[in-house]
């Protein structure tokens, strides 16, 4: 009777024992980097709309305020999303026959609601609240991503709860506008106006430019820290209490 | 003290007195159980899972299954996208204009309770209202609200509501009942309505009043009876006595110094009662008045929660309370019929002397229960004691209709009798489950050609009925209410109605042929008094302004009708369930589950006696008795009750519906059948024998027991002047040391505490269930409550001080998680679920925990709650019975209860309705999730937001917490404090203030303080 294992046999024994060892960990590594790519996140993944609105032609090309649609953003939670009124403001004007804009006149004329797509989305469990951020300073682009870029809107950042806590832990390294700050346009301003100061030509910051693309990921240069201490503290922003579990979980 | 054998585990009521006698000083006792101490209540305490199902139970290959599968399902926990619905963003088409999405509104509305208004705010996310507030204009609410009203929330999205008009059990429509209508009314034309009947419940509206008045008016041979249950006639009738008319007395307790309660639970029921709690315990706030105490002496049968809060108690049968009354008003030199009372004679000259002390300033109130000579008696002695137009006030008649409802109801049943009714209208109400047995509603309703009950459930009566018809929610509908002074509300809709419903104005308008909508009856019955803006500036105030009637000056003119003779040998006295009234809240599960007063029964009603009535039986708590009154047989569990009446048998009204919802439907036995017209509120000749076996209750009372340390303080008056602290003698003080971290807050924010002072609270569960309406707290269910898994993150403990007969004081004590500095929950986590926050909070983070539990069993306060089940998903388990759990005692009744009419949609299924009442704030726990008091922390969050943006520091008293604002009493305070000014620091610094289980060093942030009775220094009780 001729031998079943050849000596190579010995071979794939031990490499199954080592790969069988490391196989928890792969299925590990593997679980957790799905977790994290867009595949689950959808980061930067544009997601198909009822209607394919376009936020650079309405932002960049038109330069439309963000809180024309948005109009909670500065007193509420949510952000809130446009009435179908608020899209016939404009279209029952211009563009009255596009048959993009097809359904924006159903609905209008049905009085049913367009169902858009949720983009962006904390789980269930996060009570992320608009306002508060928008009277800090914090620019749209800081979360959003490059929104005046975006012809299908996608997600500028996976909002993982580790994400969020890089500016929590040090609100220094991302505080640089003074909502305050009149003789600059108001720093409220400016979280929405940002666009403007691009299309007028003028000069951008390294930071602005790095928020317009948003790829601003907070600033170690100490002046700039300085800078986020003292709007810190004319802001009356308790650090230590922004990473209390209870401020976004309850 | 030397234990007693026990044989098998019973009770001993005369080893228990032994010990209770037998204590040196002071001791507060939660249960019999607790101080008997059996074997049994031990296993019980100490048993993590009690009436578990072993482990060992399971079979290998299903313990193999099991643990596979939750291996299976733990990776796929942190994936969520690819396996989820893209989720939708919903805007409006033309979105309303006062409506900022995130953004709650609130509407001021009123809410009939028992047919009189209480003034509401009501809660708004997006059109969808989730919870309710009290009106702070209102007169009653004074901002404070009942667990009624809290629960009425739940009661508009229960899916068991009538949904479709119903002719028989076969859906059809409102055109369809319009033509049959028609057809009916034309015969009624000739005779001039001589065969039309309508039975309502009490009114207090004046839009309802009025249209019933146009319709009589258009048919003026029609009748309008009405019938409660449980209702006032005794107070009209007495009134009539006394005055020669109906007036509606109201009550100022601010002014009062004396009180004498003849069976009045004025405190937590009745119309009035949040105003009259209020006001009571105005007089009675210490480190407000200086040192002065009003006095109430509570002449009682039933223990009720104001009994608990009088200074004197005695405890008697119902029918002999009258002989008090006829005492105290010879006492004053009215003449009365005197008759040998069961209390002291000395004693009550002394109560009379008290009264006449305070002559001007005192209060004899008699109780709704109580017969009209009472109330007759107690207006002339209010009278002779000078406290009309100073703390006893008259004016003119609240409510409309029959004066007498139980001649009423006598009336319509000899008129059915008789075949003469054609059709009757049943607006509200269930006649046929509440009306006295002797009347025999239910066959009698046949007779009539046309029935149609208008009602908010298919109920007993809808059963009988020809026609049933939906009726909307109060916040659904148009239409106005009086308060218990007669102020006028209005009612606004907060929500389209859910269903086919229409509200009882626009049923009646449509017999006399007006089609308007609520809203245009209600305006043009405003017309002219309303006229333009006033009409929305009463809307938006939730009152019309100036609508108080004036009181009168009046004057006993009349004889005393004579007093009922008390009842020899045993007396069953019937009683309104403190939750479920007359029954009509049974469907209401957050009202089904709320512990009642004093006995913290759930779901169930029980048969209460006193422990000495027990021991004759040799019956203990939980053991089967058979009731057998008037020919009906009631069995239940027995609930024996300190400080009951000896030869009394107390049963609550309102349980063991047959018919009416999912919820009601099973819970508890029915009193009625066993109630005659003869004897609404007590009776003779009832026989109580012991039964087979056990009747499992389910009880909170023994759940999370305190094993006896110091955690109630209260004394006396007295007791406070020499000793402000009211320190028990033998309080062990330990040394200043602690195991736990010492987290020093370097830190410059508000630090968040809260007081609640025993003094002022009555217990009444309120904040229990204003929290579990703020926080989302699912009802667990009468199986789940038996094994104390109750989910309520406030309960209030009951304490008894002195004999297990008539304890001397009952204090109540609401406690939550006291948001220990020094938690020991936090150390013990090994996930780091539970951790302080920097504003001195103990956070609960849901997604962090994982249910190790060990965190509630090092909590020394027993305030943590768990998921055992998903509950929060499985409301529909009262809807269908899904689970099977063997536990012995409790009977699983398979009930499959069929509600007509119903159809389930998408939109009108159970679980889809009752997330509409969620509050969006706060997160939804799953199965296997540590749950606790977070000190409404999406309030503060809020709170702190708002101020922030505004540049401010949050301000003293701005945060208000659920439990803090429904308490009509103000017993609960929260705020910050590191703020020496703040009213919390003010509180925290008051020389009662002490700590639960100081000793433990474990510094709460809650604090009580302690309660102090001021009992008449010349009577020993």
């Amino acid at each position: 009777m001729p031998q079943i294992f050849k000596p190579a046999a010995n071979y794939i024994a031990r490499g199954s024992l080592v790969l069988g060892l490391l196989a928890p960990l792969i299925v590990g590594y593997a679980v957790a980097a799905i977790s994290r790519s867009p595949v689950n996140t959808k980061l930067q993944v544009p997601i198909n709309q009822p209607v394919p609105f376009s936020h650079q032609h309405h932002v960049w090309e038109l330069g439309i305020d963000c809180r024309y649609c948005h109009t909670a953003v500065e007193t509420s939670a949510e952000a809130g999303f446009p009435a179908t009124e608020t899209c016939m403001s404009c279209h029952s004007q211009i563009w009255t026959n596009s048959p993009l804009l097809g359904p924006v006149r159903e609905s209008y004329e049905t009085d049913t609601p367009i169902k858009w797509n949720k983009v962006n989305k904390v789980p269930e469990f996060v009570y992320f609240n608009h306002s508060i951020h928008i009277t800090r300073g914090i620019s749209c682009n800081t979360c959003h991503g490059p929104m005046q870029q975006q012809h299908i809107t996608y997600k500028g950042n996976a909002f993982q709860m580790q994400w969020c806590l890089e500016c929590h832990r040090a609100p220094e390294r991302y505080l640089h506008e003074d909502a305050h700050d009149e003789a600059h346009g108001g720093g409220r301003q400016r979280v929405f106006n940002l666009y403007w100061k691009i299309q007028s030509g003028k000069p951008l910051s390294a930071i602005e430019r790095k928020e317009e693309k948003g790829e601003f990921r907070g600033n170690n240069g100490a002046e700039f820290k300085d800078k986020g201490r003292e709007l810190i503290k004319k802001y009356g922003v308790k650090v230590q209490q922004l990473s209390d579990c209870a401020v976004c979980h309850h | 003290m030397e234990v007693k054998e026990q044989a098998q585990g019973r009770l001993d009521l005369d080893s228990i007195r032994e010990k209770l006698s037998g204590q040196g000083g002071k001791r507060y006792w939660r249960s019999l159980e607790q101080v008997a101490d059996t074997p049994e209540f031990q296993n019980w305490l100490e048993d993590e899972f009690p009436h578990r199902r072993s482990l060992l139970e399971i079979d290998r290959r299903s313990m193999l299954k099991v643990m596979g599968a939750s291996i299976a399902l733990a990776g796929l926990a942190g994936c969520r996208g690819p396996f989820l619905d893209q989720d939708k963003a919903v805007p409006y088409v033309k979105q309303p204009e006062e409506v900022v999405p995130g953004k709650p509104l609130f509407y001021a509305s009123a809410m009939p309770v028992c047919g009189y208004g209480v003034g509401v705010l009501v809660e708004q996310h997006e059109g969808r209202p989730t919870k309710i507030e009290g009106n702070p204009d209102h007169p009653e609410a004074l901002g404070a609200s009942s667990a009624a009203m809290q629960a009425s929330i739940l009661s508009m999205y229960d899916p068991d509501r009538m949904q479709n008009v119903l002719q028989g059990t076969d859906i059809s429509t409102w055109e369809e009942f319009g033509k049959v209508l028609k057809k009916a009314l034309a015969d009624q034309k000739a005779t001039k309505g001589a065969g039309i009947r309508i039975l309502t419940e009490t009114v207090a509206s004046p839009l309802m009043a009025s249209a019933l008045n146009d319709l009589l008016a258009e048919y003026p041979s029609a009748t309008w009876h009405s019938w409660d249950p449980v209702n006032r006639d005794s107070v009209r009738m007495g009134a009539k006595a006394a005055y020669g008319k109906v007036v509606g007395t109201t009550y100022d307790f601010k002014s009062a110094k004396v009180v004498v309660s003849l069976d009045s639970d004025f405190l937590v029921t009745g119309p009035g009662s949040l105003r009259y709690s209020r006001d009571f315990m105005d007089g009675r706030r210490l480190e407000v008045t200086g040192g002065e105490m009003n006095r109430l002496y509570q002449f009682e049968s039933f223990p009720t929660l104001t009994g608990t809060g009088a200074d004197h108690r005695w405890a008697m049968k119902s029918s002999e309370i009258g002989s008090i009354a006829a005492y105290i008003a010879n006492g004053l030199g009215i003449s009365a019929d005197g008759r040998p009372t069961p209390v002291d004679s000395g004693v009550l000259d002394k109560v009379i002397a008290d009264l006449q002390a305070n002559a001007g300033a005192s209060i004899v109130v008699p109780g709704d229960d109580q017969p009209a000579a009472v109330h007759a008696l107690c207006h002339a002695i209010n009278e002779k004691l000078g406290n009309n137009d100073k703390t006893v006030f008259h004016g003119p008649r609240v409510d409309y209709g029959p004066e007498d409802q139980l001649s009423s109801i006598r009336q319509l049943a000899d008129a059915l009798k008789a075949k003469k009714v054609d059709l009757l209208l049943i607006l509200g109400g269930n006649p046929v489950y509440d009306a006295p047995a002797d009347l025999d509603f239910a066959n009698l309703l046949v007779s009539a050609k046309l029935s149609v009950h208008h009602s908010a459930y298919f109920d007993e009566t809808s059963k009988v009925c020809t026609w049933s018809l939906p009726q909307s929610h109060y916040l659904e509908e148009w239409g106005d209410v009086k308060a218990y002074d007669g102020t006028v509300s209005l009612i606004q809709p907060i929500i389209a109605p859910l269903f086919e419903s229409k509200s009882h104005v626009e049923v009646l308008r449509e017999f006399v042929g007006d089609a308007r909508s609520g809203f245009d009856l209600l305006r043009s019955a405003y017309g002219s008094t309303l006229s333009g803006k006033a009409f929305d500036i009463a809307l938006n105030a939730g009152i019309i302004a100036n609508s108080t009637p004036k009181s009168v000056a009046i004057s006993v003119t009349g004889s005393f009708p004579s007093l009922p003779a008390p009842v020899e040998g045993v007396e069953v006295i019937f009683r309104e369930d403190p939750n479920l009234f007359d029954g009509r809240y049974a469907n209401s599960g957050w009202l089904q589950e709320l512990p009642k007063a004093l006995s913290k029964i759930t779901w169930d009603n029980a048969i209460h006696v006193s422990p000495k009535m027990a021991q004759s039986l040799g019956v203990q708590s939980e053991d089967e008795v058979i009731l057998e009154l008037n020919g009906a047989t009631a069995k239940s569990g027995v609930w024996v009750m300190p400080g009951h009446p000896d030869d009394v048998v107390t049963i609550l009204l309102g349980s063991g519906r047959t018919v009416g919802g999912t919820i009601a439907v099973g819970a508890g036995f029915n009193a009625y059948p066993m109630r005659r017209s003869e004897s609404l509120s007590w009776s003779g000749g009832g026989k109580l024998t012991k039964g087979k076996g056990t009747f499992p209750l389910s009880s909170v009372q023994i759940h999370h027991s305190m094993e006896g340390r110091d955690i109630v303080r209260s004394g006396t008056l007295e007791e406070w002047r020499k000793d402000p602290t009211l320190t028990p003698e033998n309080k062990h003080h330990l040394p200043d040391v602690s195991m736990y971290p010492d987290n020093v807050f370097n830190y410059d924010g508000p630090q968040w505490g809260m007081t609640i002072d025993l003094n002022t609270c009555i217990g009444c569960g309120a904040c229990v269930t204003a929290c579990q309406a703020e926080n989302n707290i699912p009802v667990v269910g009468k199986d789940q409550v038996k094994r104390g898994r109750e989910l309520h993150w406030i309960r209030i403990d009951r304490y008894y001080v002195g004999g297990p007969d008539q304890p001397e004081e009952t204090v109540n004590q609401p406690v939550m998680c006291v948001h220990c500095e020094k938690a020991p929950c936090e150390p013990v986590c090994p996930v780091g679920a539970t951790v302080h926050s920097h504003e001195g909070l103990n956070q609960m983070v849901y997604n962090r925990c994982v249910g190790t539990r060990y965190c509630s069993n090092n909590c020394p306060y027993k305030v943590r709650r768990f998921n055992y089940l998903n509950y929060v998903d499985n409301q529909d388990q009262f809807m269908v019975k899904e689970f099977d759990h063997p536990s012995p005692g409790i009977p699983m009744t398979d009930k499959k209860v069929i509600i007509p009419g119903k159809v389930t949609s998408e939109k009108t299924h159970g679980r889809s309705m009752l997330k509409m009442a969620q509050n969006p704030d706060v997160t939804m726990r799953g199965r296997g999730i540590m749950e606790k008091c977070t000190y409404c922390v999406q309030r503060i969050n809020d709170t702190r937001i708002e101020a922030k943006k505004q540049g401010r520091d949050i301000k003293d008293g701005e945060i208000v917490v659920a439990c803090q604002q429904a308490c009509s009493t103000g017993a609960i305070v929260f705020g910050n404090v590191a703020d020496k000014d703040s009213k919390v620091s003010k509180m925290r610094a008051d020389k009662r203030s002490y700590l639960l289980l100081e000793e433990l060093n474990t510094r709460p942030r809650t604090s009580y303080l302690g309660r102090v009775r001021n009992p008449n220094p010349e009577i020993t009780a």
